[in-house]
């Protein structure tokens, strides 16, 4: 008689009953016409055939299947055999929503909303005039600095934003200097970066002198080839590209290669150039993008730029974009889209990569702050560029209030309460809610209403295709999936 | 394999019971000393009386001799003639003898970097695979004499393990032991390997914790990411939970731990699903180690339902190490040979099989890589092992 038993007597449930399980919670969505996503509270999913689910849901699950293997390891149910799901649930929910007790970490300065770009989309309404009405004053950014520096979060970054954040660059001088006076200054000093959004058309030497001196990374705004990038960009003597490309060399000379980071926009014209577009990332060397829609503020809805493609439009814009970045990569070339990356790390960690217009509770305020040019605090970029529009819902106050007053500003906490997804009408049903975000700025832009009509959403429609489409991308080729770990794991 | 234990033939026995010494060659040790040490002396030395006096034992290697061969030590106490495997044995190992069994082992060589002490054989779980099948008798002695041993081991030792059986089984006298060790060998690192299952009592991993060892971790073994399967593989109920929330107790109390996975038949169906649940829930662990099979113990008795050929299984390895990877899990293979694994996965090959137990075929001889290739398990060599082992070219 062997002193060892089979995994039979471990398993007790017979083989052929069904076993006896406690559901734990969950959400299932339609993934296509046969199939269903499953999702459970900390973002983990399963893809399971109609019938399964069914069955699942019934509590008709046989213990000797193999979904039903996977669905305990997975924390979808619990039985004899372990208890465990609920811990190793509430551990990793709890990593997912640490960061909201870190609060703000992200503080934008607009330093001017001068530019000498005409950009049709752009979503800030720039000024071309060059007078000082539009540049910030050293009185207002010396109190932003405080304001900043009260925030609990431990890593505070400065963004420095415009119009063109270095056509005021003695300012950007000024508030680099004067906040890290400051942070020294403080019992606990805090973990201070900057980062500056330029369009590279007007640095010179001795800007990125400073900007290396202080440890200031580069963003800026790539739009695709040549004739593209210079047709979305317009400036005087049409020379944008130019001027982009070669301040991007120049920037990663004095700052390092990876120091310098490009956005960008789509617009029509870009439609039918993904992989162009793409290709002049790769061109200039750089390790992945992000495929951006154009948003529904400033000149971009004066200039009707915003109507001019749909949700569905651009969505086959990103197919086709996410497709050939994966192509790329099964050739050897690593590369990668940074929104995919996003979701993907709330899809396959407990990480939330704390994307502001893609988290919930929603980024607004407690993500991301705005400090206007003109002392105005406001809750995110998107809400300065409402604001522009004249719409100063999400104004949270100006610089000479206190931070208790700015951050408990009424509308951003009812804001922030009512749109949180987890609880939000159609949201709280949905399979997808913990990979999405709620955007009470956009939705309140777009219908009036900081929740929004889910079915009526262009943020809910390409949120959801994108989910949908990285499921399906992921269970159909294994190296997507294991290409899509990386992604996740590391954004 | 080097052996460290056998059985001496003891003359002039006079040691009241079992003792540590430190073994030294130095006949000219001071007298004062000599009573701590035991000397080492080369079959073909002919010492005098004189020179072994005063040491607690002598120690000859070489099989097959009589004392009276050895005249100048006729007169000498506990004198331990030792077959030739002990030649090994060297200055300032420490070895434990028993004057009544002729029993000695060697419990610490000190120019090894893995020495690893017996804390018991005593376990509540019973492996498929386990290399030290446990015994439940009373062999508390185990454990006084590592409180000796951790006294008497060199203050610039690099490692030393603690293993068993499952170590814990002393409950608070093992948290005592690592105090202990941390006092007498505050620079040395230390591995307990355990089951983990005792510390699913947060107070008694915080206990460990607060001991504040500066360089501890424990090796925990999760055999699989299904519970049924794990409690299968250890043939004990309910270890899968208990495990986790040892795991999960012991880094709440800041404690390093090490998953270890070894690969057979039965853990490898889920091997990267167990690779995906630790990244998954376990992100926070110091390190994972996949483990190839040592033909020991229960093994040798189960090797029907254990055995598969790494090579078989080595594209599954290389998934299981992307997955670990991509999630910035520091990982580890251990025991396994470099020709039978795919290159993607060599930098993580470890050349980890301890120095006594690790042995070559004669094919390897001619192999371009024998020098960073972890070689096999002694047990391997002689009961088991791949059939695709292939000398890389030179």
């Amino acid at each position: 008689m062997s002193r060892f038993q089979p995994i039979a007597f471990f398993n007790r449930q017979p083989t052929s009953s069904t076993a006896s399980y406690d559901l734990l919670p969950f959400r299932f969505t339609e993934l296509d016409e046969e199939r269903y996503v499953a999702t459970n509270l900390s973002g983990e999913y399963m893809v399971l055939p109609r019938d399964v689910l069914h069955r699942f849901a019934k509590s008709e699950l046989n213990a000797h299947e193999p979904q039903y293997i996977e669905l305990r390891s997975r924390h979808f149910l619990s039985d004899a055999h372990s208890k465990m799901g609920a811990d190793l649930l509430a551990i990793k929910v709890r990593s997912r929503y640490q960061r909201l007790a870190d609060w703000t970490g992200l503080h934008i300065f607009v330093l001017t909303l001068r530019c000498e770009h005409a950009c049709p989309y752009c979503q800030v309404s720039r000024q071309s005039d060059d007078k000082d009405a539009f540049d910030m004053s050293r009185e207002h950014a010396d109190k932003a600095i405080q304001l900043a520096l009260r925030s609990p979060n431990k890593a505070i970054k400065i963004e420095f934003q415009g119009g063109e954040s270095f056509l005021n660059f003695e300012l950007m001088k000024h508030v680099v200097v004067a906040a890290k006076v400051a942070n020294s200054k403080l019992a606990e000093p805090k973990d201070l970066a900057f980062v500056a959004a330029t369009n590279l058309a007007v640095t010179t030497d001795e800007m990125l002198a400073f900007c290396a001196e202080h440890a200031i990374t580069i963003s800026t705004s790539l739009d695709g080839p040549k004739d593209l990038h210079n047709k979305n960009r317009p400036r005087p003597g049409k020379d944008s590209y130019q001027r982009v490309t070669e301040g991007i060399e120049k920037a990663r000379r004095w700052l390092g290669r990876d120091k310098v980071s490009a956005l960008m926009t789509t617009t029509q014209a870009s439609l039918g150039s993904v992989r162009e577009i793409i290709d002049e990332y790769l061109a200039m060397e750089f390790q992945g993008v992000f495929l951006r829609p154009l948003s529904p503020y400033g000149f971009a809805i004066k200039t009707r730029f915003y109507r001019a493609y749909d949700a569905k439009r651009w969505l086959r814009f990103y197919d086709e974009g996410l497709d050939y970045i994966i192509e790329l990569n099964r050739r050897g070339v690593a590369f990668r889209e940074y929104y995919a990356c996003t979701i993907l790390a709330k899809m396959l960690t407990s990480a939330d990569p704390g994307y502001v217009d893609l988290m919930s509770p929603a980024g607004i305020g407690i993500g991301a702050v705005v400090y206007n040019y003109d002392g105005a605090v406001y809750a995110s970029d998107e809400a300065r560029m409402l604001a522009e529009m004249g719409d100063e819902t999400f104004k949270l106050g100006t610089v000479d209030d206190s931070f208790d007053a700015l951050f408990t500003n009424e509308t951003l906490l009812r804001a922030l309460d009512e749109s949180f997804a987890y609880s939000s009408p159609m949201c709280h049903d949905c399979a997808f809610e913990p990979w999405c975000g709620s955007d009470p700025v956009f939705h309140w832009g777009q219908q009036g209403d900081v929740v929004g009509r889910k079915p009526e959403s262009e943020f809910c429609e390409r949120n959801m295709h994108i989910f949908r489409g990285l499921v399906q991308r992921m269970e159909a080729d294994p190296f997507v999936r294991r290409l899509f770990m990386k992604w996740g794991a590391s954004c | 394999m080097l052996k460290l234990r056998g059985k001496a033939q003891v003359h002039n026995a006079s040691l009241e019971m079992p003792r540590l010494l430190r073994v030294t060659s130095r006949e000219d040790l001071p007298t004062s000393m000599r009573s701590k040490y035991a000397l080492l002396i080369p079959i073909d030395h002919h010492a005098s009386s004189a020179a072994s006096e005063g040491f607690a034992s002598i120690l000859v290697p070489g099989a097959g001799v009589a004392v009276d061969e050895l005249p100048g030590l006729s007169n000498s106490k506990n004198v331990f003639l030792l077959s030739e495997d002990f030649q090994y044995l060297a200055e300032g190992d420490i070895v434990r003898l028993n004057p009544e069994s002729g029993n000695v082992s060697t419990v610490f060589r000190k120019n090894t970097p893995n020495n690893s002490i017996l804390l018991t054989e005593r376990c509540n779980h019973l492996c498929l695979m386990c290399s030290q099948p446990p015994k439940d008798v009373d062999d508390t002695w185990l454990l006084e004499d590592a409180f000796a041993l951790v006294r008497m081991i060199p203050t610039d030792t690099p490692n030393i393990g603690f293993t068993g059986g499952e170590p814990t089984t002393y409950g608070n006298r093992f948290i005592e032991l690592i105090e202990t060790t941390k006092r007498n060998l505050p620079r040395t690192s230390v591995d307990v390997l355990t089951n983990g299952r005792a510390f699913k009592s947060e107070s008694y991993a915080a206990k460990l914790g607060r001991v504040k060892h500066p360089d501890l971790q424990l090796g925990i073994p999760i055999y699989s990411d299904d519970p049924v399967r794990h409690d299968f593989i250890v043939q004990s109920e309910g270890a899968f939970d208990e495990t986790l929330h040892g795991v999960l107790n012991l880094k709440r109390h800041g404690v390093r731990v090490e998953i270890r996975v070894v690969i057979h038949q039965q853990s490898l169906p889920r091997l990267v699903q167990t690779c995906e649940f630790i990244a998954r829930n376990l992100l926070f662990v110091d390190h994972v180690a996949l483990m190839g099979l040592e033909i020991t113990g229960f093994t040798r008795a189960n090797l029907e339902q254990l055995w598969v050929d790494p090579y078989e299984y080595r594209d599954t390895l290389s998934e299981a190490i992307e997955v670990l990877r991509a999630y910035g899990l520091s990982c580890s293979i251990y025991n396994h040979q470099l020709c039978l694994i795919n290159d993607d996965v060599h930098d993580v090959c470890r050349q980890s099989i301890s120095d006594w137990k690790n042995e070559f075929l004669p094919a390897c001889d001619s192999c371009a890589k024998m020098r960073s290739c972890g070689g096999f398990f002694s047990s391997q060599v002689a009961f088991k092992h791949s059939e695709h082992i292939v000398p890389y070219a030179m």
